[in-house]
């Protein structure tokens, strides 16, 4: 079966073939409107990942502290909230029901809407590792903060942190990448991004196929793009002799 | 399912032979006729259960047939056979099934290989909105949140609309009509832009359907006919004059009212959609012009 891919060079409105398959002057052809939605699930996807890290760092911090049982019930709350309701029903949870609960949401953009929903069901998985992580520490760790006379703020600053998040950026990785993936959900709530482009499309253009395969290999080069990121972060961060420091695992 | 395919099997082989003759003449020489039908085609053409098919378009076939009895001269068996969007036409070209009575949108491309009765029934894209927005026209949407469904041809009027006009409307886009819906009703959008059928639908099982109306011009209308066989001239006049004498003595009409204005089967739900103007057009000015010569308009 040949696959006609000229399709992409059709403009959206009139179905000509444009030379060149960039519209101008108000054109927009099929390869402008996927390039768009590209940038729709890229600019929704790591801005919920910048919300997602922030949060979930410090609700999985307030996890692990030592003497403040309602911060730590507050971190946990938090956590079991947002990762026990379906990433679906908590875009639409902002979407319709917030917004009727308090009017002044309604004149927040759906975008905004979608990068909290996302970022705060992502934050979720992120306090529980970074949560686990610290908690990978040995004991001493924090004795030898406390014995040096540090705070506890200071302990978690120079001592536990910069150890705990070593060891959780590989799940972190897998985080970050999947945050681009679920990213697809945002079509449901109106944000013109690819998975909403590709039905679309594949509706007005009667062929789906190539609509899919387009935007399967724009996620694909984008989730692969961030886990070479990850993995760059990784090793430059390493600390020699640190059991997390990648190689082969050579224990305290 | 099974059964089906083999009787489809089946049907193709005795009908093998047959082909080029008329529905008219196989039934006078079988007995029976095979009506193609919808599992769920709106009030087109629907089931009811138990193998019972009803709807708008169903009745209109029947008369037909019931013509083709008289004129056939002997009583004919009407068998139903449910069809879908993908297997209508292959059916109704082999022969499984000698007249189509769903919800099949007439377009040129489809005029290759079937032929159409005279339009019965045209779905019009119109503008839905709240009863007290204000809103009558499709101009005052300029600037506006205008919600309408993912994956429809609709979105593409919208943008030839804007392109067409310079209006300038702010899209948002259910994923499918209930939450295209919800956005109006919340408020999210000032309009929904749809099938005429779907926003009646939809407003009909609404809270308060009396706080929603359908208004303003019609975007784009998509003719929907009665499909037989491309060379079946015969079933065609017989399709043909039935449906222009019962325009004529008003029963068509009736049925409009029969089935989209009354309680229907199973559920006693009203469709709630008036007779439009186009439908009332094109049962005036009987034709089987394609969609895109509607479009020409």
């Amino acid at each position: 079966m040949a696959w006609d891919w000229q399709l992409f060079c059709k403009e959206t409105a009139t179905g000509e073939i444009i030379a060149g398959c960039f519209g101008k002057g108000g054109d927009q052809t099929y390869l402008n409107w996927i390039l768009s939605a590209w940038g729709w699930t890229l600019t929704v996807a790591l801005a919920a990942l910048v919300v997602a890290l922030l949060m979930g760092l410090l609700m999985g911090t307030l996890r692990t502290l030592p003497n403040s049982p309602w911060l730590v019930r507050l971190g946990t709350a938090w956590t079991e909230l947002f990762r026990n309701i379906p990433l679906l029903v908590q875009i639409f949870l902002w979407y319709f029901v917030v917004p009727a609960i308090f009017p002044a949401m309604k004149d927040v953009p759906s975008v905004i809407l979608v990068i909290l929903a996302l970022g705060f069901f992502t934050s979720a998985r992120v306090s529980e590792q970074v949560r686990s992580g610290i908690q990978a520490l040995p004991r001493g760790q924090r004795y030898a903060g406390m014995a040096v006379g540090f705070t506890t703020p200071q302990t978690y600053r120079y001592v536990l942190l910069p150890m705990a998040l070593r060891i959780v950026i590989p799940p972190l990785t897998s985080e970050s990448m999947n945050i681009i993936k679920n990213s697809s959900v945002a079509f449901a709530v109106s944000i013109a991004e690819l998975t909403m482009f590709a039905r679309q499309a594949g509706e007005e253009t009667s062929a789906p196929v190539q609509m899919y395969l387009a935007v399967t290999v724009l996620y694909a080069i984008s989730a692969f793009t961030v886990n070479r990121i990850m993995r760059v972060i990784e090793q430059k961060t390493q600390v020699p002799g640190f059991v997390a420091s990648g190689g082969m695992g050579a224990g305290h | 399912m099974k059964k089906q395919i083999v009787l489809a099997a089946m049907t193709a082989l005795v009908a093998g032979g047959a082909f080029a003759q008329s529905a008219v003449d196989k039934a006078k020489s079988s007995g029976s006729i095979t009506m193609g039908v919808r599992e769920s085609s709106g009030a087109l053409s629907y089931t009811l259960g138990d193998g019972k098919f009803a709807g708008f378009h169903v009745e209109v076939c029947q008369r037909i047939l019931a013509e083709v009895e008289k004129q056939v001269g002997r009583k004919l068996e009407v068998k139903y056979q449910a069809v879908t969007s993908q297997n209508r036409i292959p059916l109704l070209q082999n022969g499984t099934v000698d007249i189509e009575c769903g919800s099949t949108t007439n377009n040129a491309t489809r005029q290759k290989d079937v032929a159409f009765l005279n339009t019965t029934y045209v779905e019009e894209v119109r503008i839905a909105t709240k009863a007290n927005s204000g809103i009558t026209n499709i101009a005052q949407l300029n600037g506006k949140n205008v919600a309408t469904t993912t994956g429809t041809t609709s979105v593409q009027h919208l943008r030839k609309h804007e392109r067409a006009t310079g209006m300038d409307f702010k899209e948002v886009f259910g994923k499918d009509h209930a939450d295209s819906f919800l956005m109006l009703e919340t408020g999210r959008a000032d309009a929904f832009v749809m099938d005429g059928s779907i926003l009646a639908g939809n407003i009909a099982l609404a809270k308060n359907p009396a706080e929603f109306r359908i208004v303003g011009e019609v975007l784009n209308v998509e003719p929907i006919a009665i499909m037989v066989r491309k060379d079946d001239a015969a079933l065609k006049k017989i399709g043909n004059d039935t449906i222009a004498a019962m325009v004529k003595s008003g029963d068509m009409a009736k049925l409009w009212d029969k089935w989209f204005m009354q309680p229907i089967p199973p559920k006693n739900t009203k469709v709630g959609l008036a007779l439009s103007e186009s439908t009332k057009n094109a049962w005036a000015n009987p034709n089987d012009k394609p969609m895109e010569e509607y479009a020409k308009k």
